[in-house]
């Protein structure tokens, strides 16, 4: 059977506007991943340009859109996303292309960066490490295997709408390991930062982050989890209550 | 794009200059942000993208706490026997000694290591491992995040580079060493990927921390990004490599696709059968069984399936198992590997076994470097340093490995020679180290290898001529070999080395071209290559990992050395290993079992 694969294509250097390129295949015997399809169509046009490193989805760099949906190329086997013989392979969507499947995740590298994503404690290190127990570390699962592919925030609408100020679900997330860090001590001031009407509370719920997260992770959940203590301290929920209601 | 030259070439200042954004150039440049100088990291891919992000099973460090009376000195004297006693004792010494305080950093700096019932590092057992010198009987050493403790450890480094301000530099992709009349190196020449921007990046010290090369063989572990551009560029550069000959075979690769499966799968009681249902290490290592050295399993594993005990259909491969540890115990201590077979092998390990073979995994040799991270090179025997050249991680040959490498050891090397190669530039740097300015035509010669691609019309195609040089690196140099069979790869790559010098890049545009960046890893690919073939021939023993049908015992006469790669002659020579560590008396050859 022939495969048809369409790929998008843009290089500014010689492209007005961007264009969709066929790519007939034979549909190879074995199921091969999406990363290998691309390899070989790679072989045949080495212009194609798009990121990968580790192919085994840990590394987070070949996210894109593969038949409408987010996912890690590297990952993806052609069984899984083939409608009919056709396949369509897109940049993730919502952020600048530089180049065919590569797009300049510089806002979305500004959201994690924003949220401080590294561990704060105030008290001097004992000589040892600090002690957690594993309950305690148990409550970083779910969170702390985030690869930052960006499958998640570029799939998200309140992504779309305000990527400079609405942090995203792979943020909030990376925030809220933070946050149920039992060894950080800036819970207070993480929280302060997200209680503007926008860095968390434009979620809406909308969950495609969590339906095309490759590693499994629960963004949504995060964000509750944040809003549930946010609103605990009334005087932090009163005016995004109100802004939520007008828009 | 017209050539570039010294007149119109774009030059940026630093420092100190790390190349590699993986582990040990991350802990290099943490240690480097907080001292103030001007430094930066360049990096072919976003730092979190790096093959650290890779390793599973954990960091090896005696912390004290799966054992209150664990001693680094026991984990000396094992990586001392694993390295098959061509590790350097000054440097394993190092490392083990300075661990615990290396990884008592990583976990205040926020890396979330799973965790005892008392509250501390949970540390699991990995091969090569014992108590009280090898007498004690298995050790528990190797602290673990699940089995996602590259990921843990790399994301860890990245937050506390962002912490401390370092100067990233994304996708940027280096193309050779500038040296200087005095043969000191001065920076590298780079190219931004996105933008096709190239720049002279002049440094006092520069640091390779570019990793391994696994690439080199058509089954590995290795990410694709694993292309030893540092090496390539030291090698071109006329600078020696150390110990090409020792590449860890990791016993358990996924059979097909060749992505790792940790060793704490064995640790936590997993074990190997062949199609008979055996547990067949039992038979090679009768005391360590499943957690002998690596060399030794996949060896014993090679050895099961040439004498015809192979699993499957054309019986080319072992069985994992790990069912009988149940579905509790591979959730919390193996989520990632169940991930992992399950995509890559369609195997359950709940259920069923993962089938695995040896896969090439680890480069041991490398640019030899002190335990400061200085890189060497010898004239008329004796080692000189490089001015202004550092190389850490397993771009560098310090050497803790020697021959063999124990799992869980190479995290440790990284964040310990990050660490110290940080340490000692800082100072190296403020007491007024640093080399003379290249002339222009040091400029130019450094330029030659970007232009040439950019300018070829015609030529071979970047990866018909991979698949060949990993084919010929695969057939000839694999787990074992033979002289007759190693002389054939060595004619091959001769061949071979034409076409590399004749590349055909087709497209030439700027914006992220990764044609460009293929062709140029290729390169680099070659340089290591060929290292790797001419010192695995011109050693005529087994010892670790270098295993020789036609010279099976080891020669502690004769080869009881470091040996190191000559590029411009492509010969080889030999250099000393250290029996000098500080602390302890040095621990003398003897008959490694397990």
């Amino acid at each position: 059977m022939q495969l048809e694969i369409n790929i998008y294509r843009f290089n500014a250097e010689t492209d007005a506007f961007p264009y969709m390129q066929t790519f007939n295949f034979a549909k190879p015997e074995r199921d091969i991943m999406v990363l290998e399809l691309l390899n070989l169509l790679k072989e045949q046009d080495p212009t194609i340009s798009y990121r990968r490193s580790c192919r085994e989805g840990v590394c987070g760099s070949d996210g894109m859109n593969i038949n409408g949906k987010n996912g890690l190329a590297c990952i993806t086997p052609l069984s899984q996303v083939l409608k009919g013989n056709k396949l369509d392979l897109r940049p993730l969507p919502g952020l600048p292309v530089i180049r065919d499947l590569v797009v300049d995740m510089e806002e979305f590298y500004a959201q994690y960066e924003k949220i401080k994503p590294f561990l704060q404690n105030d008290s001097t290190p004992p000589e040892i490490e600090r002690l957690q127990s594993p309950e305690d570390r148990d409550k970083l699962d779910g969170l702390y295997e985030c690869i930052l592919c960006a499958c998640c925030s570029t799939s998200c609408p309140s992504f779309w709408w305000n990527p400079d100020k609405f942090v995203g679900p792979a943020a909030l997330l990376q925030a809220y390991r933070f946050i149920a860090d039992t060894r950080d001590s800036r819970t207070e001031e993480r929280l302060e930062a997200l209680s503007d009407p926008f860095s968390v509370y434009r979620c809406h719920g909308i969950m495609n982050c969590v339906s095309v997260c490759p590693k499994g992770l629960n963004p949504n959940k995060a964000i509750g989890n944040i809003k549930s203590m946010l609103l605990k301290d009334s005087t932090k929920a009163v005016e995004p209550i109100r802004v939520i209601e007008q828009a | 794009m017209g050539d570039v030259n010294s007149t119109n070439l774009k030059v940026l200042n630093f420092d100190a200059l790390i190349v590699g954004g993986g582990g040990s150039g991350m802990r290099a440049s943490l240690e480097l942000a907080k001292s103030g100088l001007n430094t930066a990291v360049i990096s072919k891919v976003f730092p979190t993208r790096s093959h650290t992000v890779s390793a599973q099973g954990g960091i090896t460090c005696a912390i004290q706490s799966a054992d209150p009376n664990d001693d680094w000195r026991w984990h000396m004297y094992d990586t001392v026997k694993g390295s098959d006693y061509i590790g350097d004792q000054d440097a394993i010494e190092y490392m083990c000694s300075e661990g615990p305080k290396a990884v008592f950093e990583l976990e205040h700096m926020g890396l979330p290591f799973s965790r005892t019932e008392n509250g501390r590092i949970y540390q699991r057992p990995f091969g090569g491992q014992s108590k009280d010198f090898g007498k004690g009987g298995q050790a528990a050493r190797t602290c673990a995040a699940a089995d996602r403790t590259g990921h843990a450890l790399l994301h860890t480094l990245y937050q506390n580079n962002v912490k401390e301000g370092t100067n990233f530099l994304n996708e940027w992709f280096a193309v050779d060493l500038v040296t200087n009349a005095n043969n000191a190196v001065c920076g590298v020449i780079a190219f931004s990927i996105e933008s096709g921007e190239i720049a002279f990046l002049r440094a006092q010290a520069t640091v390779l921390a570019t990793g391994g090369a696994g690439r080199i063989y058509a089954s590995t572990t290795n990410a694709l990004i694993n292309t030893g551009d540092g090496l390539g560029m030291a090698l071109r550069a006329g600078f020696p490599a150390q110990d090409m000959e020792m590449w860890q075979f990791h016993p358990t690769g996924i059979y097909g696709a060749g992505s790792l499966v940790t060793e704490g799968c064995r640790g936590e009681g997993g074990y190997l059968v062949n199609s008979e249902g055996e547990r067949f290490m039992e038979r090679y290592a009768p005391t360590a069984k499943d957690l002998a050295g690596r060399d030794v399993v996949a060896r014993s594993m090679v050895l099961e399936i040439i004498e015809g005990r192979g699993c499957g259909e054309n019986k080319d491969h072992v069985f994992l198992k790990l069912d009988h540890l149940g579905k509790d115990v591979l959730d919390a201590k193996l989520p990632g590997i169940c991930e992992l077979s399950k995509t890559f092998a369609h195997v359950d390990p709940v259920y069923e076994p993962i089938p695995v073979v040896p896969t090439c995994h680890y480069m041991m040799g490398g640019t030899p470097t002190n335990i400061h991270g200085q890189a060497f090179s010898q004239s008329n025997g004796e080692d000189q340093v490089v001015q202004g050249l550092f190389s850490v991680g397993e771009a560098a040959c310090v050497s803790v490995h020697g021959a063999n490498r124990l799992g869980g050891n190479s995290l440790l090397d990284l964040v310990v020679f990050g660490r110290a190669a940080g340490k000692f530039i800082h100072e190296d740097i403020q007491s007024g180290g640093g080399c003379d300015d290249p002339s222009s035509e040091d400029i130019d010669r450094a330029l030659t290898r970007f232009n040439k691609l950019n300018d070829s019309a015609s030529g071979y195609e970047v990866a018909e001529v991979k698949r060949e040089l990993q084919e010929v690196m695969q057939n000839y140099f694999g787990v074992f070999r033979r002289g007759e069979f190693m002389e054939k790869g060595v004619q091959s790559l001769n061949e071979i080395r034409e076409k590399i010098n004749n590349l055909h890049l087709k497209d030439k545009s700027n914006s992220f071209n990764t044609n460009r960046v293929e062709a140029l890893e290729l390169q680099n690919l070659f340089e290591v290559a060929e290292a790797t073939a001419i010192s695995a021939l011109e050693r005529p023993e087994s010892r670790g990992a270098h295993a020789r049908d036609d010279f099976p015992e080891r020669d502690d006469e004769n080869w009881l050395c470091h040996s190191l790669y000559n590029p411009i002659q492509k010969s080889l020579g030999k250099r000393g290993v250290n029996f000098k560590p500080s602390q302890v008396e040095a621990f003398p050859p003897k008959i490694r079992t397990y």
